[in-house]
């Protein structure tokens, strides 16, 4: 590990992951201060953050906590296609019990209503995992059935309609304040909680360990049947809450658009961090800022002047961009003719590092990199 | 299976089919072949001996097309050659059937054997003629398959022959065999043997690997054996005694088998009239071992014998919860285990290493490390993570102890070869210091250096006091390790030999008596799937 | 290939080596058995159906099943040769989308109608290769590239018109409105028999060409079917194509029957088509499943809302839910009985 190779910072950074992710929301945020030179700039108002960054990060809160569950669920070798209807539940639960409450408007209401509902996402992620660790059917299909079926679920509760609610404290959630948005605290909030709970304990090689090997992790004695089930319990509980942010912002739940796309999002997120669909290592800073991406070049579409519907356009190219980018075998086409690619056999540190592993895997040659460095070795091997 | 017997070495005066001179493979800082030479000539079975890691493999991937030497030629029947892929060799009549078996298993029998060459007719496949083909191939092989049948419903060894039906089918000159018989058993070993060699009477030059002495003397007429990217030398096969083709392998480490001998002699048991440490009464599951008592004390090793599918592997599984028991019960200590699944086995103190490496055994993305900690970490829990410093002491040891290697316990457990790897799954149940430690086949597809290492640690470990429970298709290694011998037939316990008068031909006496076809049935549905 | 030729193996009996033994010849062979489970179901639902309401059992409203649903038989097919190789394609309902408006808006500026179907079709086609190509030659996941193709063809919708576009064509509209009469009465679209010509050419495409073999061989293990020398590279490109061109096609059946092109059709479509092949009884782990089996999956789907309009007091969303409980069976089982094989 620490022989005596100098490892530049340049050929670390150029191994990492999250280098490319990093460089492409650097670029997104300086077109945007091209255009709007005060972009950056942050205001004090009534005790309240306001500003460009602020709204980024307000709008982004849902996603990535969506984003956040989804990393764990794709660690395992899992996703969950589920998460959409789930917001779209999750809202209409609350938003129909509160306006039909004693008194619409109390604090009690929202809190019966959003404790409903976020007991129903759990009852959702338990299914979920029943589907798969129990009955062992592959995830893609097991979170397709309530994704399907989610979205009517939602409009059965809600009969079709666009309930609005006028709850000053259900209303806090969404967009309330607290110096900051509290969706984004409840989000960062999350973000650590998982960082510290999954890297300071064992839970993170566990669940890196069950997304590699199933069956050996089970014949070591790991609760993988647990895990998976805990993880998509926890997805489907970051959805809810997600779910909550969504229509207390608007102050309504709509079945129908709840939460629409927003699975694809997130786990556009998560690939964009550099966390592999094929399960195993997994970086949750990673997910940050595929998150961050993803919700700045929505707004940054927006601030061009540009049609908002043609987001997806440039959706669609950075997510191909950047995937291509961490393609090894794009990698190496990108290299061919330049300089051999480097071989580092031993390079790499234990993702389960003992200090805050959320930013440990941020600058150094991460683990993942050193899977494919070898690997494109061996490319390069056979040739 | 008698030794060192092999068929009278067959004048060769042919041409040879192949020939590679020089050839040389570099990989970034490894000289995988330095200056090898293979001749392969038609009618005749040549070995490819070495352990694991001599260039076996990329010697066969070098003249399959898989890999471009840097140096070197190779001509095929007089002509130089250079083949872009596996597609190009074959099409030159260059055939590989390798370990695992690469066929489709979701389609039929008829079409895994002429896929990509099917008969046409009016602009589409023809199926009628497609099966009459392949129906062909296989009676000239004397297998008795319905081409119609879906592969998957076969077991590995009949899949295995259909690789090779699919080879005979293109008419291939050269046939490798890479590792064909790591899973079959003494029966179908010996149908595979009989198709080598009718195959070599038609004139197919094979080669042939396998880290299975006896099979190599039976069945070669001629070997090369490599070293660490060099040619040591090509013999004759029935000029050459085992130990002399052993010392050619592994050149000054000779003395390993002697020292495991050394180790075994020892380590006698000290106090084989303990109570019993485990003690299972009529423990069975439907289908795979009908109920069976047994008693294991401490500081012994058991052997379990018997073919592939006589439920050995099934026996062990059942004894560690991996599947759950319909029958009987166990008792550790004197006092009634529960087998609610592995946690519970290892909870009381029982480990077990799986025959099945890769599928099974092995955490492939994650380090030496968290491989090694991982059967400790699951028993602590996740929320009680082994502190940095004990996980690197540990780590270290068994680095050490093993020798494990590349010995950076960050390195990716999926790029070591196959004894390091399995010496890392040894060392991920030693730390969590078993009482009784069951081995499913620990030395199966490793090099005979690695071989000696893990039977001399089992010889070692029993001699501590841990109690071994010890399978292995070699029944020489079952036998030389083992105080007690099991024996199992057609899932069946149908002997206990004690004591260390045992020897391999008892054992074979006792597997073979019964019915022939018996040995075939059941067994392998776990791989077959 | 004949059916009463196929011998299976005795359920729960240890495979036997050298088989001599009880060779024993059920009928079926255990890989129709989904199919024919679907078509059971199907039978099943539309006999419920029969009893239930009046004027169910008629061949119009079978007839009408499959014109309601040409489209998505289409879209069926096209991600039947996609999951069979292990893939999946998301991209299937934008690129229907798409294609509407390609050729509202070609039509409106004056193409002719054969170029615009040509257009639309190349489009598509080329769509999928591009998708394929990333896939196979970059080795991403199928998952996020036809993601990214999903997000992209919607995104080129809205580049084209944000506005739903009217389609005036003169052929376009004798084909949507024209009908073939059958014996009986009962009428189809020209759409049906474009949809049934496909199915055909799958079918035939699947089982009688090399090209089908190689999407099956692929789909039951990739290493093996390129170690033996197939055309993988060509056949994991190829059904990105077809289902591409699927789409298109789709997309021109759907601008038949709306008459219109807009960025918001065809949205969600991609889930029924999944749902239609799953039904129709292909793993979605690949190598196992029949083109028939995802046209009656389509039906099957069909028919759900059959019911639903002749129920009448039921609301829209059970539908979904609907389709929901029927996927869940259908893996369930899937599950228990390949999960029994094994």
């Amino acid at each position: 590990m620490s022989t005596a190779t100098p490892v530049t910072f340049a050929a670390r950074a150029r191994q990492s992951r999250l280098t490319w992710p990093l460089l492409a929301l650097v670029a997104l945020l300086l077109v945007n201060v091209v255009v709007t030179p005060s972009f950056f700039s942050l205001r004090i108002q009534d005790g309240h953050l306001y500003g460009s960054l602020i709204d980024i990060l307000k709008n982004g809160a849902p996603t990535l906590l969506i984003a956040l569950g989804m990393t764990l669920v794709i660690a395992t070798r899992g996703i969950d296609l589920s998460v959409g209807a789930i917001v779209a539940i999750s809202g209409a639960v609350t938003c129909t019990y509160i306006a039909g409450a004693p008194d619409p408007t109390s604090a009690s209401a929202a809190i019966i209503g959003l404790s409903m509902a976020l007991g129903l996402c759990v009852l959702l992620g338990l299914w979920n995992g029943f589907l798969v660790s129990v009955l062992g059917i592959q995830p893609i299909i097991a979170t397709l059935v309530l994704m399907t079926a989610g979205r009517g679920i939602a409009m059965l509760v809600t009969d079709g309609q666009i309930i609005t609610v006028t709850n000053p404290a259900y209303r806090q959630i969404g967009a309330g304040f607290l110096v900051l948005p509290i969706s984004i605290l409840i989000s960062l909030a999350v973000l650590a909680a998982v960082a510290v709970v999954t890297r300071r304990t064992a839970l993170g090689m566990l669940i890196e360990s069950v997304g590699v090997n199933p069956e050996a992790s089970r014949l070591a004695g790991v609760q993988a049947r647990t895990i998976i089930w805990t993880v998509y319990v926890f997805a489907a509980l970051c959805a809810g809450v997600a779910g909550l942010m969504i229509s207390s912002n608007v102050s309504a739940a709509d079945a129908n658009n709840a939460g629409l796309w927003i699975e694809m999002d997130a786990i556009l997120a998560v690939v964009i961090g550099g966390t592999s669909l094929a399960g195993g290592r997994y970086s949750l800073t990673g997910t940050l800022v595929g998150a961050l991406i993803i919700q700045t070049l929505t707004t940054t579409v927006y601030t061009a002047g540009i049609a908002p519907e043609i987001t997806l356009l440039f959706k669609a190219v950075v997510v191909i961009a950047v995937c291509l980018l961490q393609s090894p075998r794009a990698r190496a086409a990108l290299r061919r003719g330049k300089t051999p690619p480097p071989v580092v056999p031993d390079a790499g540190t234990p993702s389960a590092a003992p200090d805050l592993g959320v930013l440990a895997d941020v600058p150094g040659p991460v683990a993942p990199a050193s899977t494919s460095s070898s690997h494109s070795a061996q490319k390069a091997g056979q040739r | 299976m008698t030794q060192t017997q092999a068929d009278d070495l067959r004048p060769t005066t042919a041409e040879p089919v192949v020939l590679m001179r020089g050839i040389s493979i570099e990989f970034p800082g490894v000289k995988a072949l330095q200056d090898v030479d293979l001749t392969l000539r038609p009618g005749e079975v040549h070995a490819l001996m070495g352990e694991n890691g001599a260039g076996k493999s990329t010697l066969i991937k070098a003249l399959t097309g898989v890999y471009t030497p840097d140096a070197g030629t190779t001509t095929l029947n007089g002509v130089q050659v250079a083949f872009h892929g596996p597609a190009a060799a074959q099409s030159a009549g260059i055939s590989t059937v390798y370990q695992e078996v690469n066929l489709c298993s979701n389609l039929s029998v008829a079409e895994n054997i002429l896929l990509g060459r099917e008969p046409r007719r009016l602009g589409g496949i023809d199926g009628r003629a497609m099966r009459a083909r392949s129906a062909e191939v296989l009676a000239r092989m004397g297998l008795d398959v319905d081409p119609a049948s879906i592969l998957s419903s076969h077991p590995i060894a009949i899949q295995q022959l259909v690789a090779i039906a699919r080879a005979v089918e293109i008419d291939s000159r050269v046939l490798i065999l890479d590792e064909p018989t790591s899973s079959l058993d003494a029966d179908e070993v010996a149908e595979l043997f009989r198709v080598i060699r009718s195959l070599r009477d038609e004139g197919v030059a094979i080669v042939f690997v396998s880290h299975f002495l006896e099979q190599v003397f039976e069945i070669s007429d001629r070997m090369t054996v490599l070293r660490n990217g060099r040619v040591v030398g090509e013999y004759a096969t029935a000029e050459l005694t085992r130990l002399e083709l052993v010392s050619a392998m592994l050149g000054r480490e000779m003395d390993l088998l002697e020292e495991i001998e050394r180790a075994v002699a020892e380590s006698a048991p000290s106090d084989a009239t303990d109570t019993p440490l485990v003690r299972v009464t009529g423990l069975g599951r439907t289908g795979a071992i009908e109920p069976f008592d047994l008693t294991i004390r401490a500081g012994e090793v058991v052997g379990l014998a018997g073919l592939l599918g006589s439920g050995r592997t099934e026996l062990a599984r059942l004894l560690f919860a991996a599947d759950r028991a319909d029958a009987g019960h166990v008792e550790v200590d004197g006092r009634p285990l529960r087998l609610r699944g592995p946690r519970s086995a290892i909870a009381a103190g029982i480990a077990f290493c799986s025959e099945d490496r890769k599928g099974e055994g092995l955490v492939a993305d994650l380090s030496i490390r968290d491989n090694l900690v991982l059967a400790m970490q699951a028993a602590r829990g996740w929320a009680r993570p082994i502190p940095r410093r004990t996980k690197d002491e540990l780590v270290e040891k068994y680095i050490e102890a093993l020798d494990i290697r590349p010995g950076n316990p960050d390195a990716l457990i999926g790029n070591l070869s196959g004894g390091n790897q399995q010496k890392v799954l040894l060392a991920r149940w030693l730390v969590t210091e078993p009482r009784l430690l069951i081995l499913d086949e620990p030395t199966r597809g490793i090099d005979v250096g690695a071989k000696a290492q893990i039977q001399k640690l089992v010889a070692d470990l029993a001699a501590g006091g841990m109690a071994v429970l010890y399978i292995s298709a070699e029944l020489e290694e079952v036998v030389r390790l083992s105080d007690r011998v099991v024996v199992l037939r057609d899932h069946r316990k149908i002997a206990e030999l004690d004591g260390r008068d045992v020897s391999v031909s008892d054992v074979m006496a006792l597997i073979a008596s019964g019915d022939q076809a018996d040995h075939r049935s059941g067994g392998t549905e776990r791989k077959a799937s | 290939m004949k059916a009463a030729q196929l011998p299976t193996r005795p359920e729960g009996a240890a495979p036997v080596a050298t088989s001599r033994p009880a060779r024993r010849r059920t009928p079926v062979p255990t890989r129709f058995l989904p199919v024919i489970a679907t078509f059971v179901l199907f039978v099943a639902m539309f006999g419920v159906g029969s009893v239930r309401y009046e004027g169910f059992a008629s061949g119009q409203v079978v007839a009408n099943l499959f014109i309601d649903n040409a489209f998505l038989i289409v879209l069926a097919v096209g991600m039947t040769f996609v999951i069979l190789t292990g893939g999946i394609d998301l991209s299937v309902g934008s690129v229907v989308a798409l294609s509407t408006m390609v050729a509202a808006a070609g039509l409106q500026a004056g193409w002719s109608a054969p170029l615009t179907i040509l257009a639309v079709l190349a489009m598509g086609s080329g769509f999928g290769l591009l998708m394929g190509l990333v896939i196979h030659y970059f080795e991403i996941q199928p998952f996020i590239v036809t993601l990214a193709g999903l997000f992209l063809a919607r995104g080129l919708c809205y580049v084209i018109s944000v506005e739903s576009i009217p389609i005036k064509d003169d052929t376009f509209r004798s084909i949507a409105t024209g009908v073939i009469e059958l014996p009986g009465g009962t009428v189809i679209t020209p759409s049906v028999v474009i949809a049934l010509v496909v199915v055909a050419v799958a079918a035939y495409v699947l089982h009688l060409t090399r090209f089908g073999r190689t999407v099956y061989a692929v789909g039951g293990s990739e290493s093996s079917a390129r170690l033996m020398g197939l055309a993988t590279a060509r056949a994991k490109v190829g059904v990105y194509v077809i289902s591409g061109f699927c789409s298109a096609l789709a997309g021109l059946l759907f601008s038949f029957y709306m008459l219109s092109g807009y960025s918001l059709h065809a949205v969600g479509m991609e889930l029924d088509a999944i749902a239609a092949v799953v039904i129709g009884g292909t793993l979605l782990s690949g190598g196992v499943g029949l083109v028939v089996g995802s046209l009656l999956g389509v039906l099957v789907l069909g028919t759900i809302q059959t019911f639903i309009s002749f129920e009448g007091t039921l609301s829209s969303w059970w539908t979904k839910i609907a389709i929901g409980t029927l996927l869940l069976i259908f893996i369930v089982m899937q599950r228990l009985f390949v999960g029994r094989k094994a």
